[in-house]
């Protein structure tokens, strides 16, 4: 006995999208699962005696742990807490979506609320009133994006080269980090020459342990810091390492270096490493948002980050990662708004995490795109990578939304990428650290990833990176090397950005360099008061944005006619043999073909050559002895209406219909327009055979037989992206040889040559 | 004298009047300069100076806290990078085997570097890991 099915086979094809390989953990606040409330989590309170915060959260001060002291003192202002707090929740939530009440009297609130009364307020907004909140309420005007520059070998060449690519993709700031942490020096020289390729502009960081990242940037090699964690309850805090006040005073000390530094927090941390105190993703965040604020940074890179896989398989992590970067712009910290640990197998789910964050824009939208491939990123792949960036740069097309980022044009990204490759190599040899061969050089200036790489392997790397910690290098040397050896543009960028830590302007909140000038949010607010104002994209911008490649115009489509049209004339010879009339032959059938079929229109969408096309239904019709006739109609080129002419003309009654592009119909006289025999609407899945059954079946159809209808197989291809830019263009050539109340003439086409 | 919002950025305003360590002005830092060898690491550091006028720009700005925070770093400025390396040291957990071991770092700060701000700061920090029992062995 056959064995049956006891399943819906849809769901085991549902087994197979990508979707199935995420996970998905059920609600569960006791075990800290759950993204926006808890029953653990207090409800918001405040008392305030003598100018000096005794109660914060329903916690009283002498049981303040660490946090909520270091909130009490250092966030809260009592001048402005009694106000703040006494707010109905919900209003406060609806005065962040009404575009009249401006950022600031919001900011100003936020300096008196405390972590459980800023994440209550925020509970109260759906998905869309979060995005626009965000959008009206992040510090700095003008968006930007992050990239990761990293490769699995810590190949320096390679490092340099893609992250010239990545300043010339746009990106404002590039993140590096290791895969073997000796070899940090190494990484941070090579994106420091890399990222001075092209222009100058680009911050830099390089991730790796406190004390050294701070070492690498007091040797002017990165601008900036982000990897200060900072987490929302007090043993997960202490397991990272640290305490609210040492990384207070680290930040202190990155700005005494004159070096940019933001914190970086995210749902998820706490219950990654065990200690979440059953509260809610959304109220620990609350916590590390107003520490930050506390400690005097200007930023934070937030929205989950690493914890943010964790965070979306809980229900509503996606909107809580929103939801906790809300929170971070409103208490007026740059934000670097996550978008980066890949959160998801689905690229609907990638899609749709992203989007948001496109339209309303974002200091940094990604703190971490993924500029190279997946694998050779050491931060582990982020949401969007070098894979999908083309991908990224058509939502920014699509929505005229500016994502921070701009296409490349192949043949710069290539000369960027040599030339960065010659820098850092000039820089080793001149610095005596290494020296790449010309064969080393040319496979990283070509290769989309390190498997493609003759290069330095991680060893080799080691013994560049000790040597320039060992021999003290600095960036002035750097810089003097690559003058040395006539990279002049790249010692000046380089120069610039250092130059940058000495009057400490872009230590001021959501600061990043445009066109070599400081943009932050002092010079740039973001001043949303409703549509016309905050961040708009300037017409220029929108020019740039829309430089995708391979865009198709009207020239192009008839540039690539022109060229088959030669080929065309030496196959088939249509001569105009004067009007055509009705026949009275019964074994008369009439392929009624469009206005500009083998005029100015030579193959159809599926690529076949028209005289093909015409020549296999014309002997398909004479092989069941009937006699095809060709009409040319120029009163219409619309299939059905030509085909419907052609019927009418034909002795048979049967008549076909046909467009240059090959859309075609078998019609029969006295039909309805529109109820046709058979129709072939997609042209570019057509085959050459199913031509030559059409033509069999308008025969049999003629002879009075009920065939079988030909059926092209389609296998749901998205045929209107593919194809309808260039099928509109063509239709319109066609439409523009029509003439109303042109009478049909007779074609007599010959073949010449070898037949098709 | 307090800066503002509208001296913002000082690189642009005031090029002349910011002055590195060594008496460089920001615009005697050229490529020319740094090849003819007379621009070292230390005259691309930022200033005490630099960082109370960024202090008073975040404060004009309404960002009280930043501006704390560029106060406390002004001090750090000339603070050898060791100390500050053995002070953050000292700051992170289990690493203080005793509040004292933090005061006596605090007094430090106070009287030979002048970092009256940090000092506080970290003292701050001294009661505040007596009261949470954070002078225990970690590792």
């Amino acid at each position: 006995m056959t064995p049956t099915s006891n399943r819906w086979k849809r769901y085991a094809d549902w087994d197979e999208r990508p979707l199935r390989l995420d996970r998905f953990a059920a609600e569960d606040p006791a075990n800290g699962f759950s993204a926006f409330t808890s029953p653990a989590d207090p409800k918001p309170g405040l008392a305030i005696s003598g100018g000096r915060v005794t109660a914060l959260d329903g916690v009283l001060e002498h049981d303040f742990d660490m946090i909520d002291r270091f909130i009490a003192r250092h966030h809260i202002d009592v001048g402005i807490a009694p106000e703040a707090m006494a707010l109905d929740s919900k209003h406060v939530a609806r005065m962040l979506v009404d575009m009249n009440v401006p950022r600031a009297d919001l900011v100003r609130l936020a300096h008196g609320m405390t972590p459980a009364k800023l994440a209550e307020v925020v509970s109260h907004l759906n998905a869309l009133e979060i995005a626009f909140a965000y959008s009206k309420m992040r510090a700095r005007k003008t968006p930007g994006n992050q990239a990761h520059v990293t490769n699995a070998k810590d190949d320096p060449l390679q490092l340099a080269a893609d992250a010239a690519t990545a300043v010339a993709f746009g990106f404002d700031e590039i993140e590096t980090t290791m895969r073997v942490s000796r070899n940090a020096w190494s990484n941070a020289l090579a994106c420091a020459v890399g990222g001075a390729v092209g222009r100058w502009g680009t911050l830099f960081q390089c991730s790796s342990e406190e004390a050294e990242e701070l070492r690498i940037g007091m040797a002017g090699f990165t601008s900036y810091a982000e990897t200060v964690s900072v987490y929302g309850t007090e043993k997960t805090f202490i397991d990272g390492d640290d305490t609210p006040w040492s990384k207070a005073f680290l930040a202190a000390a990155y700005a005494s270096r004159g070096i940019k530094m933001r914190c970086t927090s995210g749902a998820g941390s706490e219950l990654l490493m065990g200690f979440h105190e059953a509260k809610s993703l959304l109220y620990l965040e609350a916590r590390c948002l107003c520490l930050q604020r506390g400690m005097g940074v200007q930023g934070t890179q937030n929205g989950g980050i690493d914890g943010a896989p964790l965070t979306a398989t809980i229900p509503g992590g996606v909107r809580e990662l929103m939801a906790e970067n809300l929170i971070a712009v409103w208490l007026d910290l740059e934000c670097a708004s996550g978008n980066d640990a890949r959160s998801t197998e689905s690229e609907i789910r990638v899609g749709a995490k992203i989007l948001p964050y496109l339209i309303a824009g974002s200091d940094l939208i990604c703190s971490g795109f993924g500029s190279i491939l997946k694998y050779d990123n050491s931060f582990n792949p982020s949401l969007l990578n070098g894979e999908e960036l083309e991908d990224y740069l058509v939502l920014q097309r699509d929505f005229e939304a500016d994502g921070g980022l701009t296409p490349l044009p192949e043949e710069r990204a290539l000369d960027l990428r040599s030339r960065a490759v010659e820098a850092v190599s000039a820089v080793f040899e001149e610095l005596g650290l290494a020296a790449p061969t010309a064969d080393m050089k040319q496979s990283v200036t070509v290769a989309s990833g390190s498997d493609e790489t003759r290069s330095f392997m991680p060893r080799d790397v080691s013994f560049i990176s000790e040597a320039i910690k060992d021999k003290g290098i600095t960036v002035i040397d750097v810089i003097k090397a690559l003058a040395r050896r006539g990279f002049r543009d790249e010692a000046e960028n380089l120069l610039n950005v250092v130059k940058l830590r000495v009057s400490g302007d872009y230590l001021q909140t959501s600061a990043m360099i445009r066109n070599g000038r400081i943009t932050s949010a002092v010079n740039d607010p973001n001043d949303y008061l409703g549509p016309g104002t905050g961040y708009r994209v300037s017409e220029e911008r929108r020019q740039g944005i829309n430089g995708i490649r391979d865009v198709l115009d009207q020239k192009e489509v008839l540039r690539s006619e022109a060229m088959h049209e030669k080929e065309e004339s030496r196959r088939i010879r249509y001569r105009n043999a004067g009007a055509a009339g009705p026949s009275d032959d019964a074994r008369d059938i009439v392929i009624g073909i469009s206005p500009a079929f083998g005029v100015k229109l030579f193959q159809t969408t599926a690529g076949h050559r028209l005289s093909e096309l015409l020549s296999v239904m014309m002997e398909a019709i004479r092989k069941r002895g009937l006699v095809p006739r060709i009409v040319r109609f120029r009163h219409t080129a619309d299939t059905s209406f030509l085909g419907l002419s052609a019927a009418g003309l034909a002795g048979s009654g049967l008549g076909i219909g046909i467009q240059a592009k090959g859309t075609a119909v078998i019609h029969q006289r006295g039909r309805l327009p529109h109820n046709n025999l058979e129709l072939f609407s997609n042209a570019p899945i057509t085959m050459i055979d199913h031509y030559r059954a059409l033509g069999a079946n308008a025969a049999a159809y003629a002879l009075g037989e009920m065939p079988e209808p030909v059926v092209v197989p389609q296998r749901g291809e998205a045929m209107g992206s593919r194809y309808h830019a260039r099928t509109a263009m063509i239709y319109a050539i066609e439409t523009g040889l029509t003439e109303e109340g042109a009478t049909p003439e007779l074609v007599e086409v010959s073949f010449a040559g070898a037949r098709p | 004298m307090t800066r503002t919002r509208a001296d913002y950025p000082l690189a642009e305003t005031q090029p002349d009047d910011i002055i590195g360590t060594r008496g460089k002005r920001l615009s005697d830092i050229t490529l020319d300069a740094v090849l003819a060898g007379g621009i070292t690491m230390e005259d691309l550091r930022i200033t005490p100076d630099a960082l109370k006028a960024q202090a008073g720009i975040s404060r004009d700005a309404g960002r009280p806290t930043l501006a704390l925070n560029f106060e406390r770093a002004a001090e750090l400025v000339n603070v050898p990078q060791d100390f500050i390396m053995q002070v953050y040291e000292l700051l992170r957990p289990g690493r203080a085997g005793s509040k004292q071991q933090i005061l006596d770092a605090a007094a430090t700060l106070r009287s030979v570097h002048g970092a009256t701000r940090m000092a506080d700061f970290v003292e701050e920090a001294a009661e505040t890991y007596e009261a949470r029992g954070l002078y225990t062995y970690r590792f």
